[in-house]
């Protein structure tokens, strides 16, 4: 039998090599469609700020009261988006975060005097704060199970929070800091809170994202082994987003319940606030910036013309997040930009030739 | 020292139903690596269907017991068609890398069954008729006594749980399941229906769901918006037991159960907030679940 | 009747095209070696062959009926079976629980458990251990076992010799003039340019996913295997 001696491969003769020409390349961001985009989001913004004086005054109250809900609703889904969508975290706990902002500055404002207002940025602190010892028990689950665990999270502060009966235990308490105030000054002022937090919110995900600490997201997200050899530390970067979607769910809970004047725990830490994030994100596209904003337009709306029907709007909703993840998998935004190339936010970086 | 036995006791009676709860997750996951977070509202439009056939059933058959078992000799058989159907119908285009899509689109059926049954039935708790079933008790040897309900419940958690465990160990089935979730590619390459398998076992998950829900019924009251308790109460079971081996699930369940006693004896509402802590502790200083099954 | 046979065969693997009009033909009873550098398509072709990377229908033939497209299962119920590189047995299952899966396709044909052991005796004493408790030339034979316990007409042989010692290498090819004999037909990718040559009749030399050469592996030199593996 011929023994297997392995023979040494052949190795090549350099080759002449000819350098190619190359035509020279642009790195670009931003687009045509994005430009506008931007001008329009300013004008907006512009014709937001000043609505209480253009209103009309039989609209304006509740108009306000609409963009306040909407705000907190898109505020959450954005972060939730960040968590998700660009972190790889799904969590169907983040509206322990919701509640706590809300109690947090319940307690600041009737409790210790704050001025409600500051309480509601202060009260997301309190949210961002309590994320960071609650990373070390969920952080040891992963995928579907992350999930769930952090649902369970959610569940144990609900269930903590109904037992503590300096803040009305289970059938919660009033934001009595805000009584002595004129109801046409209260409202306006939230309406300009809200708003604020809104274009904060965008703001500072958009700049993020853009940023080199933005692109290590991305980069985690793709291929976290990968990443982490390249250098990256990933497990600061997830907890700095997870911290980060903790602030953003708080202050979106503190600006809830000063527009609403009322907290309880089945409210504060009720699941339904990531169902409606998790329909706005999935039905705009998960992962990009503009998802939320267009699942927000579009939550909204069904918001608005369907909620009557209760039990059906919802039944509805949830097959609309069925239909869309099974079949439009990028989400309605996701597929318009396939589509048609259009993109609002754009942070990816593009090769013009 | 009486009272240590009887709490002990009630724990595991408890346990055995969880398990029920639990075994059709940790069969879901361990074969497909998805998260049915749909599993608790499964549970309970399982009971639902019981009592609808019930209702069907009731005049034609005056003797509750004998009624039981005919509905469940259809509930059965359906919840496992049901589970097939599902499973290759809508589930199985969620499966891949990315758990987010199987995570909202079983979110999204938890909704829709919450909503049908809101529908449906209205929120009211609703039970299932035993003909005194649920109130019979039996003496165990050492004077114990307990409910014969739950005790049979108890039984059947141990059967089914070491009914998976040999059918993932000793049959073909079983070895189909194992070989899809190590490697789906090379098995179909072997000539295995990995759309098939799956199916198969989303199956035979929805018959343990659907005998769950209607025990469950039995035992006390449902309602639409059970789901989530019940998929909390699953999901701790097969986190404190340990993820990969069904005996381990069931020793979760026992010990979720039992600690669940332990609190509603000292007050009864902290019951299931104690559960939730033992489940937070064994996630803190043994993540791997108390009996994990290295795969 | 040329047994399997491709046809300007044009692959994509991920978002790169992997091949590039490739053309292969395979008589039965023969062994044909494909060698070339990583990256050349080997395992691409190899892929395509059973159905793991869609290939356009008529682009890949088996028995002169096109099979381009079908689905693994479908592929090898008709009687192609691949031992895949890296040997990918299932570490859940133990040997003969491996074996078994093998059989799956439910093909008739000689090749049953005890045959298998006979082949390869040292499984017999491992068949109930775990697939993983074994050594990697052992693990070799398992996937080489499972492979044949399809019963197929071309078993496709993705590096055998990948990280296994020279002897292993020899015991684990010491079994291919035993299936020849039976009628077995081959098809043997390998990075080790010698020894493709010892095994073949016939040598395909891959490069940059296009054939750079072809011919008997007897009756070629050194220089042309070379300069067709590195397209200089």
């Amino acid at each position: 039998m011929p023994h297997a001696a392995v023979e040494p491969m052949p190795v090549a003769a350099p080759a002449e090599v000819q350098p190619r020409e190359r035509a020279p390349v642009r790195v670009t961001r931003g687009t045509r469609t994005s430009a506008a985009a931007l001008a329009a989001g300013v004008a907006l913004v512009a014709a937001a700020a000043t609505l209480p004086w253009w209103a009309p005054a039989e609209h304006a109250s509740s108009w306000m009261h609409n963009f306040v809900e909407i705000a907190c609703y898109f505020v959450f889904a954005m972060m939730w988006n960040l968590l998700a969508g660009y972190g790889g975290m799904v969590s169907i706990g983040q509206q322990a975060y919701f509640g706590l902002g809300g109690y947090a500055m319940l307690v600041l404002a009737n409790g210790a005097g704050v001025n409600p207002f500051l309480a509601v940025p202060l009260g997301a602190l309190v949210a961002a704060a309590i994320s960071v010892p609650v990373s070390f028990v969920a952080f040891r689950l992963a995928g579907g199970y992350f999930a769930i665990g952090t649902w369970v999270i959610a569940e144990v502060f609900r269930l903590g929070v109904a037992n503590v009966s300096a803040v009305g235990g289970g059938s919660g308490t009033s934001l009595t800091a805000l009584r002595g105030i004129e109801k046409a000054t209260r409202e306006t002022a939230t309406y300009g809170l809200a708003l604020a937090c809104a274009v904060a919110a965008i703001a500072a995900v958009y700049l993020f994202l853009r940023s080199k600490r933005g692109l290590a997201l991305l980069a985690i997200r793709d291929n976290e082994v990968a990443a982490e050899s390249q250098g990256i530390d990933v497990h600061g970067m997830k907890l700095a987003v997870y911290v980060v979607a903790a602030l953003g769910a708080g202050l979106a809970g503190a600006l809830y319940f000063v527009g609403n004047l009322r907290i309880s725990p089945d409210a504060a830490f009720s699941v339904n606030w990531t169902a409606f994030a998790i329909f706005m994100v999935v039905i705009g596209g998960i992962g990009r910036i503009e998802g939320p904003i267009v699942g927000a337009l579009v939550f909204w709306a069904l918001n608005k013309f369907l909620s009557d029907y209760g039990t059906w709007y919802l039944l509805g909703l949830g097959l609309l997040a069925i239909v869309t993840t099974l079949f439009f998998r990028q989400g309605l935004w996701g597929w318009v930009q396939q589509r048609w190339g259009w993109s609002l936010f754009p942070t990816q970086r593009r090769l013009e030739t | 020292m009486r009272a240590a036995v009887d709490i002990l006791v009630q724990g595991l009676l408890l346990g055995g139903l969880y398990a029920l709860f639990a075994l059709g997750q940790s069969l879901m996951f361990g074969v497909m690596r998805l998260t049915n977070t749909a599993q608790g509202d499964f549970i309970v439009l399982g009971a639902f269907g019981a009592i609808a056939a019930l209702v069907a059933l009731g005049p034609l058959v005056p003797a509750p017991q004998l009624a039981l078992v005919l509905a469940g000799l259809l509930l059965l058989p359906a919840a496992f068609g049901a589970g097939y159907a599902l499973q290759r119908g809508v589930l199985n285009g969620t499966l891949g890398r990315d758990p987010l899509p199987s995570l909202v689109v079983t979110f999204g059926l938890s909704i829709v069954i919450q909503n049908a049954l809101l529908e449906l039935f209205s929120a009211d708790p609703r039970s299932i008729e035993t003909g005194g079933l649920n109130t019979a008790s039996v003496t165990l040897p050492g004077g114990i006594t307990v409910g014969l309900l739950p005790l049979a419940i108890f039984v059947l958690a141990v059967a089914a749980t070491a009914g998976l465990q040999w059918l993932f160990g000793s049959t073909a089935l079983g070895r189909s399941f194992r070989a899809v979730s190590d490697d789906r590619e090379i098995a179909e390459l072997m000539g295995l229906d990995a759309k098939k398998v799956y199916g198969l076992a989303t199956a035979i998950a929805f018959v343990l769901i659907a005998a769950a829900g209607m025990l469950q019924g039995m035992r006390t009251t449902v309602s639409p918006a059970d789901g989530p308790v019940l998929l909390l109460f699953a999901f701790e079971a097969v986190i404190i037991g340990g993820m990969g081996s069904f005996w381990g699930t069931l020793a979760g369940a026992l010990l979720l159960g039992v600690t669940q006693q332990i609190g509603f004896r000292l007050d009864p509402g902290w019951g299931i907030w104690f559960g939730h802590l033992v489940f937070l502790a064994v996630l803190v200083l043994r993540p791997q679940g108390l009996f994990p099954k290295t795969r | 009747m040329t047994l399997l046979a491709t046809h300007a065969l044009s692959a994509r693997y991920g978002d790169a095209q992997a091949l590039f009009g490739i053309d292969f033909r395979l008589e039965p009873g023969e062994v044909v070696a494909i060698i070339g550098a990583n990256g050349a398509g080997k395992s691409t072709f190899m892929k395509a062959l059973t159905g793991l990377v869609r290939a356009p229908r008529e682009q890949v033939t088996f028995e002169d009926e096109p099979i381009g497209g079908l689905a693994p299962a479908e592929i090898v119920r008709r009687g192609i079976a691949l031992v895949p590189e890296g040997r990918r047995l299932f570490p859940s299952l133990s040997v003969e629980e491996n074996l078994r899966m093998g059989a799956t396709a439910k093909r008739a044909g000689p090749w049953q458990l005890e045959r298998i052991y006979a082949l390869f005796p040292v499984l017999r004493e491992k068949r109930a251990q775990p697939s993983t408790a074994l050594s990697g030339g052992q693990q070799q034979m398992v996937a080489i076992g499972r492979a044949l316990m399809g019963n197929p007409k071309v078993l496709l042989c993705d590096e055998l010799s990948l990280g296994l010692a020279p002897v292993v290498i020899h015991e684990i090819y010491a079994a291919v003039p035993a299936l020849c004999a039976e009628g077995m037909t081959l098809v043997v990718v390998e990075q080790d340019v010698a020894l493709a040559q010892r095994v073949s009749r016939r040598v395909y030399c891959f490069q940059e996913g296009r054939v750079a050469l072809e011919g008997m592996s007897a009756a070629l030199t050194r220089e042309q295997i070379s300069q067709a593996y590195f397209g200089v």
